[in-house]
């Protein structure tokens, strides 16, 4: 499983990548699969309900009507019906995508069970909802897929008679089991959107919408598809002719030619066996979690920051409790936290200057802590020495390995880049325990926790608090956002970071009085 | 990278995920059924005859049971298994004993089956007993079949139409 995991994951880190040579960071497909799985859904829906004004659902008068979109009203329904049916391929290929590359990043473990349990589910309904729309048209094809659907259906010991009569020969062909899938059509994908309703449940603000660039190539590029490319059916379906050679849509139906190899007891015993697997993931084996973060309400002012940037709703602000003047204290819900340290990044109690009291946040990370954070800085800047000292602060989901470590350049590892809190890079160059400070985390929109590396973006841009103080020279701080494959990128900004401050010399504070602060003064008094 | 060739990148990767999704949506073509073959499919839900006869009750039996459940006649529920075999020119493809269906065996034996056969005119018996009869069949139907290449010949069962109907 560890080496499966690894392979994908560096098949996706060379993918992103590679895809970042076409693509701003936003706009990166890969990074963006969930968004787009949403925006097929949506174009499946409203050209679905387009078709549905001219398909007629009798079971003889089905493959004319569809017959008519594609042949007379090309310009119109029959471009419906290719996008139809071309999103709805989208959708389950971006849909697979998304759940291999959350498996990648071992990100279905742990709290995270959840969302994975309801992708699964959406993806299943999805794929009943995709074999039922074939059954529609009711040509060759349609004709293979009622026929096989039914026969494997009919192991079941559920049914009185075999339902696969109903498609014997043409006298037993029943109209109203065609309702009946018509029905099905329509509402399975209902039920997938309360499904996708529930997968994002756990998260907060959700990216459902691809950037207007991405979704408007995604858009056109299915148009143009459908232009060059429609999608026609196979010949009216004929029960006294056996659909001997069919047009499979891979995306759907891939499986249907093992349901005819092997034998029902095979096939439904491999698709349960499938399906309990892909439920039972998350707990093969069951993931070893840091403890979540707790509060410390001698230290919590209620201020909410936290709850605003935790990812995944995990805090909750509530009445005081301990009778101390604030509006409210930060409760953590450990179902849903992920001890991603993004809440202690944010806490303005968690300041490395603290030195009269204890080092203890409102909010922090009982098996990382901030005060564990400060210890190592404070190692790592003893250790290190030479002209161009660099303290590295690196994420661990991104692999910032202590393989960069050297004589002149210290590491620090993060849970996240979020549990940083920006006063850590204003401690480190005004406390001399290096020249410069290098930021590493997960490439750009491609965060494990989803926001630590955007809200630690924006806390150095000043754009989210807490901020960087404006006294932080900010030629001595870099980020790099390059994700696991970053090493080379890593020593490369770890080079021209060390570069510059050669030229730059050894850092002089300025006293708030505007001179510079002298060896063996307190620079942050 | 130059935006030009940025933008070119992206027509390029939206143009390839196009044509995959294109080309996968029907192809490549799936062939089931060898070149010159059709084929024959059994089914038929039928309920054999019931194990007991039934047994039109006497006056002093009716006169023993409440008023509002003084049927005439006492039927035992559960069915007979249902013989078939199926013979395409005189060789037998298949034979089995169905069982009846439900908990209780007093549902229908159920069959569902289907052969490939080369194309060409094929001599078709099918044989079925639902009695208490050992040998011999209560049901039996000889059919000659011209069968084209990809034909589909249906052979039902229903009683009440008299037996083996080839569709």
């Amino acid at each position: 499983m560890g080496l499966l995991k690894r392979s994908l994951r560096a098949c996706f880190d060379s993918g992103e990548r590679f895809l970042a040579l076409a693509f701003p960071p936003d706009w990166n497909p890969l990074l963006n699969l969930g968004a787009l799985g949403f925006f097929f859904y949506w174009i499946v829906t409203v050209s679905g309900i387009y078709v549905y004004i001219f398909l007629d659902t009798g079971v003889t008068q089905a493959f004319a009507s569809v017959e008519y979109m594609t042949g007379e009203q090309w310009y119109a329904a029959g471009l419906m019906r290719s996008l139809h049916r071309y999103a709805s391929d989208g959708l389950v290929a971006v849909m697979l995508l998304h759940m291999l590359r959350e498996f990648a990043l071992d990100r279905f473990r742990g709290v995270r069970w959840f969302g994975w349990a309801t992708g699964i589910a959406v993806l299943l309904l999805v794929t009943i909802a995709g074999i039922s729309g074939y059954w529609l048209v009711w040509d060759r094809l349609a004709q293979y897929v009622a026929i096989v659907s039914t026969e494997w259906l009919d192991h079941l010991p559920f049914f009185g008679q075999p339902i696969a009569r109903n498609f014997l020969s043409p006298e037993t062909l029943d109209s109203r089991f065609f309702t009946l899938m018509i029905f099905m059509h329509i509402a399975v994908p209902l039920i997938a959107l309360v499904g996708l309703w529930l997968h994002l449940q756990r998260v907060t603000k959700p990216r459902i919408n691809p950037p207007m660039g991405l979704a408007v190539g995604a858009g056109l590029s299915l148009l143009m598809l459908s232009a060059v490319h429609p999608a026609t059916s196979q010949g009216a379906a004929n029960l006294a002719q056996v659909p001997g050679s069919v047009g499979l849509d891979w995306f759907y139906l891939g499986a249907y030619p093992l349901l005819e190899t092997f034998s029902g007891e095979v096939t439904w015993s491999a698709a349960l066996a499938l399906l309990v697997i892909m439920g039972a993931i998350p707990w093969l084996p069951p993931m070893k979690r840091q403890r979540p973060a707790a509060v410390d309400l001698a230290n919590c002012n209620g201020c909410a920051r936290c709850m605003n940037d935790c990812p995944y709703s995990a805090i909750t602000m509530q009445a005081r409790s301990d009778g101390r003047p604030f509006e409210g204290e930060a409760v953590v819900d450990p179902d849903l936290c992920v001890a991603c340290g993004i809440c202690a990044g944010s806490c303005p109690t968690s300041t490395p200057f603290r030195r009269l009291s204890d080092l203890v946040p409102g909010i922090d990370l009982p098996d990382r802590s901030i005060a564990a954070i400060r210890a190592d800085a404070d190692a790592e800047g003893a250790r290190i020495a030479g002209p161009a000292r660099i303290m590295v602060f690196g994420c661990i989901n991104a692999g910032v390995a202590a393989a960069c470590r050297a004589a002149d350049v210290g590491v620090v590892s993060l849970n996240c880049t979020g549990q940083l809190p920006p006063s850590f890079i204003d401690y480190v160059i005004s406390r001399k325990l290096a020249d410069g400070v290098l930021i590493a985390g997960c490439r750009e929109n491609g965060c494990h926790n989803r926001f630590g590396a955007r809200w630690t973006a924006d806390r150095l841009a000043g754009e989210r608090d807490p901020y960087l103080r404006a006294r932080v020279p900010r030629a001595r701080v870099v980020t790099l956002w390059a994700g696991r494959l970053g090493g080379a990128g890593l020593r490369r900004e770890i080079a021209a970071l060390a570069t510059r401050l050669a030229l730059l010399g050894p850092f002089k504070p300025k006293s708030p009085f505007g001179r510079a602060v002298a060896q063996g003064e307190r620079a942050d008094a | 990278m130059p935006s030009v060739a940025r933008y070119a990148g992206q027509i390029l990767f939206h143009a390839g995920f196009a044509a995959a999704i294109g080309t996968f949506a029907s192809w490549p073509m799936y062939n089931r059924m060898p070149e010159g073959s059709a084929q024959i499919k059994l089914s038929f839900n039928h309920g054999g005859r019931r194990v007991e006869d039934c047994r039109r009750l006497t006056a002093e039996e009716l006169s023993k049971l409440p008023s509002n459940q003084r049927r005439p006649i006492d039927c035992s529920r559960e069915r007979l298994p249902v013989t078939i075999q199926l013979l395409i020119d005189g060789a037998p493809i298949y034979e089995a004993v169905l069982k009846p269906g439900g908990i209780a065996g007093d549902g229908q034996a159920r069959a569902y089956e289907k052969f490939i056969v080369p194309a060409g005119t094929h001599l078709i018996e099918a044989r079925l007993r639902d009695s208490k009869r050992s040998e011999g069949f209560d049901y039996r139907s000889r059919f000659e079949a011209a069968l084209a290449p990809g034909q589909n010949l249906a052979i039902d069962f229903k009683a009440e139409q008299g037996g083996f109907l080839f569709r």
